[in-house]
């Protein structure tokens, strides 16, 4: 690894000034799981590497009925699926957090880090896009709010602009009869990287037998991470049956645009966007009929 | 060169001060600054474990955080496991059960062996091969990694747990008590 100078700032405004003095010479530090690599392999060669983990906003998670969740960039993943207020009323989210790497992994690896290095793959991302989570980034200009699913522009990019922070998300109240769910086909068991992800959230009415609201996020089957728009769109007001989440699911296809890699081929993405659709709905919709997320 | 810093970690329950620039991985730490050597360096990207150490209580590849970053914190690595009167419970079943044959992951493997029995005394096979997923293995085929983590569980929950299994000459056969003296640095004959 070429040499690095180490910061540690305490609070956002420190950071900001010390991403914005040193621009594109500066690199946050979360986890470590990917920067970390970069730097040993020269893809990425900042002189200042700094270490945002000791911010107090970037660590914490606060939820409540009335606010929602506040879930700062630097959560370690371990954190999030030892919370008992993220596995009861984000389940969905939990579980990606949980599927990503190995352990060791999940000791260090950040949600905000999986989203800032922007691979379209990420596995928390399509459950942040469910949840219509918003990202707040703090740069020396202000702050601003952006819709996660707007954050990432291409593969590796993502719309941060030197000196900008990304410090939080923040994630609304779950709806009564709401829940989220996550799945990912992988090659092997685990420790790999996802050949399809979608994360789902559904809000059913009152009587269960329809979606009043759904959102569906894909991974890994175009440069960025994905909002099914159309798919989300189709369920809203459908009662629930085959036919419906039939239509989501082709509509899940359609939003997608895979390529052919060494993990699969378009055709098999294609085909597994449809399947993990499918059964990721059936998973948010069983969650929000026991009321889990309910006052 | 950047300045190096000076680092306070509790390590294996010692105090410890180091010196080291910001661009060593902790694993490049303890194996070139403070002799520790039992953590190996696999692959450098996270994905083999062979370098795993438990910090606050929680697995991760110390080739993957920054020397700096052990401030403050509590490390456990693989030299840390044994006693001078005994070896933990889990090197104890990985010498009965012939669980290993180069060794490069096993140090990998025992802590985070060692977090899952922290955590849960009675862990199915699935939930053990889950735990250790992160840690690779190119000469054992996992199999017998696996029935020593589960044997050793068996022990820790009937209570026969670190002493017993771990003092010389506990158990029958001779290379069992060869692998044991060669551990605990005595002369083997």
């Amino acid at each position: 690894m070429h040499a690095i100078n180490y910061e540690s700032p305490k609070t956002i405004d420190e950071a900001v000034k010390l991403l914005a003095t040193h621009g594109e010479q500066a690199r946050p530090l979360c986890g470590g799981t990917d920067l970390i690599i970069q730097l040993r392999a020269g893809v990425r060669r900042p002189e200042y590497v700094v270490d945002v983990k000791n911010i107090r906003e970037l660590r914490r998670i606060e939820f409540s009925m009335q606010q929602g969740l506040r879930l700062g960039a630097a959560v370690p993943c371990i954190e999030i699926y030892e919370n008992g207020d993220m596995r009861k009323y984000y389940p969905g989210l939990t579980e990606a957090a949980h599927l990503i790497g190995s352990l060791q992994i999940q000791s260090r690896a950040s949600v905000g880090g999986n989203l800032c290095n922007g691979s379209p793959a990420a596995d928390t991302t399509p459950a942040l896009i469910a949840l219509a989570a918003k990202c707040r980034v703090v740069g020396p200009g202000g702050e601003r709010m952006v819709p996660i699913e707007d954050f990432c522009t291409a593969p590796g990019r993502t719309v941060l602009q030197p000196g900008e922070l990304l410090v939080e998300f923040q994630v609304p109240s779950p709806a009564r009869n709401s829940c989220d769910a996550y799945l990912r086909f992988i090659p092997r068991n685990e420790m790999d990287i996802a050949v399809v992800g979608v994360g789902a959230s559904v809000t059913l009415d009152l009587g269960d037998e329809k979606i009043s609201q759904a959102r569906i996020g894909l991974a890994a089957v175009g440069p960025t991470p994905i909002f099914a728009r159309e798919a989300s769109q189709a369920l809203a007001g459908k009662r629930i049956n085959d036919e419906s989440i039939e239509r989501a699911a082709q509509l899940a296809i359609a939003a997608g645009s895979p390529i052919d890699d060494m993990r699969g081929t378009a055709e098999f993405r294609r085909h597994i966007t449809g399947v993990l659709t499918r059964r990721t709905l059936a998973k948010a919709i069983e969650r929000a009929r026991t009321g889990q997320t309910s006052r | 060169m950047a300045k190096k810093a000076v680092v306070e970690a509790t390590i294996n329950g010692e105090q410890t001060e180091f010196l080291c620039e910001p661009r060593q991985s902790l694993l490049e730490v303890l194996r070139d600054e403070l002799d520790l050597t039992g953590s190996k360096e696999g692959c450098l990207t996270g994905d083999c474990g062979a370098c795993t150490v438990i910090v606050d209580g929680r697995p991760l590849c110390s080739c993957l955080m920054l020397g700096v970053e052990a401030q403050g914190k509590t490390i456990q690595t693989v030299e840390g496991l044994a006693t001078p009167d005994s070896l933990h419970v889990l090197q104890q079943k990985f010498l009965e059960h012939a669980s290993l044959q180069c060794g490069i992951c096993t140090p990998g493997f025992l802590m985070s062996a060692k977090v899952l029995l922290d955590h849960n005394t009675r862990p199915t096979e699935a939930e053990i091969r889950y735990a250790l997923a992160g840690n690779l293995c190119r000469c054992t085929g996992y199999d017998k990694i696996v029935r020593a983590v589960t044997d050793a569980a068996q022990t820790l929950a009937s209570g026969t747990g670190k002493g017993s299994a771990g003092r010389l000459g506990s158990g029958p056969s001779a290379a069992e008590s060869t692998s044991q003296q060669f551990l605990q640095g005595q002369e083997v004959k």
